[in-house]
């Protein structure tokens, strides 16, 4: 075996090669593959033409997150292309024996908001799923990105994946975060500074001072977000705070299996001497709330920072790029992105859906009311983390200041269930993508962390939560 | 697995940068259980108006780009989702090739699996292209994959990297899931460690 020193990333890869044969990938194995409605219905038309079975049932946990309504249950769903995708996912996990957490499930919620929720998603592991933001479980110190269709069929199979060995990129955050900055914020001045390119081909570890100081859902919403700046996979390194997350977790190892899992996952932090592909610092202690301006999530700026002058890029597809943003987003170079109105906030998903951020979202909105010109949308990233906000009030703190509460699911993140922003209206939202179109057709997507929403949603217009906190 | 071996057509120009995948196909049409249909959503929002009426000015609704078959895009193209759905949709409308100087990971692998080319070309010969099809819209490219070259009529020829394994796989149709499976005791072997 390697006796060199490596890199969290490097251990988790070399234990999981079943073979590899020469200029081939390797075939590696992977320990948790989690299913959504979207992208497996064709991977489990493929098996059955194929006639084979789903090899690791256990290994594999399937939910409903996608395009399922966040209205009632008791209301029928309008929308019927969803209704048979998701009567789709229930028949083939049935068929294929695989557990799904359904409709009804009060344990349903948003794919990666669940598997570290259920003590699924542990340090050390491979993870795949037919999403890209599969790169959150990285938190945990496990290898977790997104596949498409066919690979999901792979691993339905065969319980594996034909991969190349991605480079590896070390984003370092030093110092410690200011107040009303946060985890988003980190993650999107990283992206603005790298481009939405900037880590392609490489899977980042996030290590330094600000990192360790984070909680295990801060350092999801870091992880989450990897993949908008170009990387499959983001990953931190498990510590203390990663085996308290985990302890007494409903599928979290349990008495001396527990010690003995801890035991090897603390040998997965990256050796002294371990070499990466690429570096990066970040000071998190200069950084100011960080908000999206353009049509992808490198267009972001500090929150007091004007919006930027196309003429100042040299690079004429630069200049084109940004000049069709901004013309995308009505939005005029030099203005400054505070005081912009806007017409919806929405507090949820993968990135931002978790309870400590709707805890952060209702310290601002406690006692407030939001502008009459915003309709506001919290929609929990799972159901238990709908039964947890209940049980503390939130749900009251949010529908007070004239908010919607929802059920769980991806919701405005997508847009695909009808939850969504009307063409030309402006968004600020605590999701990922900001892409013509993302969030509803015409739609016009500002991203920001949940303190900036909240604040955002109270005044009406583009804040800065620093100057109510 | 769908094979690819050689292409000559004309081109079809998209200089933006970064398109992705919520671009290419948006999301409210995932909710399709198979793969048909999936061509007349291809960059939907860019080809249709709101009320369903055709954008004559996009170039996929361009009569005389009709039946080309070789995309020349920017920088960076399929970031985004990992939805497989980008790729189906791409080639269901007729696209087998694109050229740009990167493409994001994810839509990369998608589309190997799809006999769609992706073509990574230095800086230098993207913008030459760009230039070229602007003077000339009527040049075609011919692509050969055994020799991964890309030939322009001018008869400048340059080789573009691809995976060996992906390679052989569109060369000769190996369907990749045989291949994983084929190596079932070892995957044994693996599980019983
Ligand atoms: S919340 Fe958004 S980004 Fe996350 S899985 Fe759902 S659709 Fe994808």
């Amino acid at each position: 075996m390697q006796s060199n020193p490596l890199t969290l990333f490097e251990k988790i890869w070399y234990s999981h090669i079943v073979t590899q044969e020469p200029k081939s990938p390797a075939v590696i194995y992977i320990d948790l593959h989690l299913v959504h409605e979207v992208t497996s219905p064709q991977a489990f038309t493929g098996l059955r033409e194929r006639g084979l079975k789903v090899r690791r049932p256990q290994l594999t946990l399937a939910t409903m997150d996608h395009s399922i309504p966040t209205t009632p249950l008791s209301i029928p769903m309008a929308d019927t292309q969803a209704a048979a995708q998701l009567q789709q996912l229930a028949e083939n996990c049935e068929e294929f024996d695989i557990g799904l957490y359904g409709m009804e499930s009060p344990m349903r919620g948003i794919v990666h908001v669940i598997g570290p929720e259920l003590g699924r998603t542990q340090p050390g592991m491979t993870i795949v799923c037919g999403d890209s933001h599969t790169s959150t479980h990285g938190a945990f110190g496990a290898l977790a990105f997104g596949i498409g269709t066919s690979e999901v069929e792979h691993v339905l199979a065969s319980q594996c994946l034909l991969q190349h060995k991605p480079k590896t990129f070390q984003v370092n955050v030093s110092g410690k975060l200011g107040i009303g900055v946060s985890a988003k914020d980190i993650i999107l001045a990283l992206i603005a500074k790298i481009g939405i390119g900037g880590g392609t081909g490489h899977v980042f570890e996030y290590t330094g001072e600000a990192i360790r100081g984070l909680t295990m859902e801060e350092r999801m919403t870091i992880c989450n977000m990897s993949i908008e700046g170009g990387a499959r996979a983001g990953m931190v390194a498990p510590d203390e705070t990663t085996f308290e997350y985990l302890a007494g977790r409903e599928h979290s190892p349990k008495g001396i299996e527990w010690d003995k899992a801890v035991e090897s996952w603390k040998k997965l932090p990256t050796d002294g001497e371990a070499i990466y592909d690429q570096s990066i610092t970040l000071d998190a202690s200069s950084l100011e709330p960080m908000i999206t301006f353009g049509t992808n999530p490198g267009m972001g700026l500090q929150i007091t920072d004007p919006i930027p002058n196309p003429n100042q890029y040299d690079d004429l597809d630069k200049q084109h790029n940004l000049e069709d943003a901004l013309k995308y987003m009505e939005l005029q170079p030099g203005q400054p992105l505070l005081g912009h109105p806007v017409d919806v906030v929405f507090i949820g998903s993968c990135t931002n859906g978790r309870i400590s951020d709707l805890r952060l979202a209702a310290k601002i909105l406690e006692g407030r009311r939001i502008a009459e010109n915003i309709r506001m949308l919290i929609v929990p990233g799972s159901q238990s983390v709908k039964i947890q906000a209940e049980s503390e009030g939130l749900n009251k703190v949010f529908t007070d200041a004239g908010a919607e509460w929802r059920e769980a699911g991806c919701s405005m993140c997508i847009a695909m269930n009808g939850d969504q922003v009307e063409p030309g209206q402006y968004a600020v939202s605590t999701s990922n993508r900001n892409f013509e179109g993302r969030q509803g057709k015409g739609a016009r997507t500002f991203l920001a962390s949940p303190l900036t929403a909240a604040a955002t949603a109270v005044a009406g217009a583009i804040s800065d939560v620093r100057e109510i906190i | 697995m769908a094979k690819f071996t050689h292409l000559k057509s004309r081109v079809i120009v998209l200089p933006n940068r970064n398109v992705d995948t919520d671009q290419i196909i948006p999301a409210r049409f995932l909710k399709v259980t198979d793969k048909n249909g999936l061509g007349d959503a291809l960059f939907s929002d860019w080809r249709y108006n709101s009320d369903g009426s055709v954008k004559p000015d996009f170039v996929l609704n361009q009569q005389q780009n009709q039946g080309a078959k070789i995309l020349l895009a920017g920088d960076n193209f399929g970031c985004g989702s990992s939805r497989e759905h980008a790729p189906w949709a791409l080639t269901a409308w007729g696209i087998s090739a694109v050229i740009s100087t990167s493409f994001a990971d994810i839509f990369r692998n998608n589309s190997l699996k799809n006999a769609l080319l992706p073509i990574v070309v230095t800086t230098d010969i993207h913008q030459s292209l760009f230039e070229l099809v602007k003077q000339s819209p009527d040049t075609e490219l011919s692509i050969n994959l055994a020799s991964q070259t890309l030939t322009i009529p001018t008869d400048t020829t340059v080789t573009f990297p691809i995976d060996n394994f992906a390679k052989k796989c569109l060369l000769t149709g190996v369907d990749q899931l045989g291949y994983i499976l084929s190596h079932e005791s070892l995957i044994e072997a693996y599980e019983s460690t």
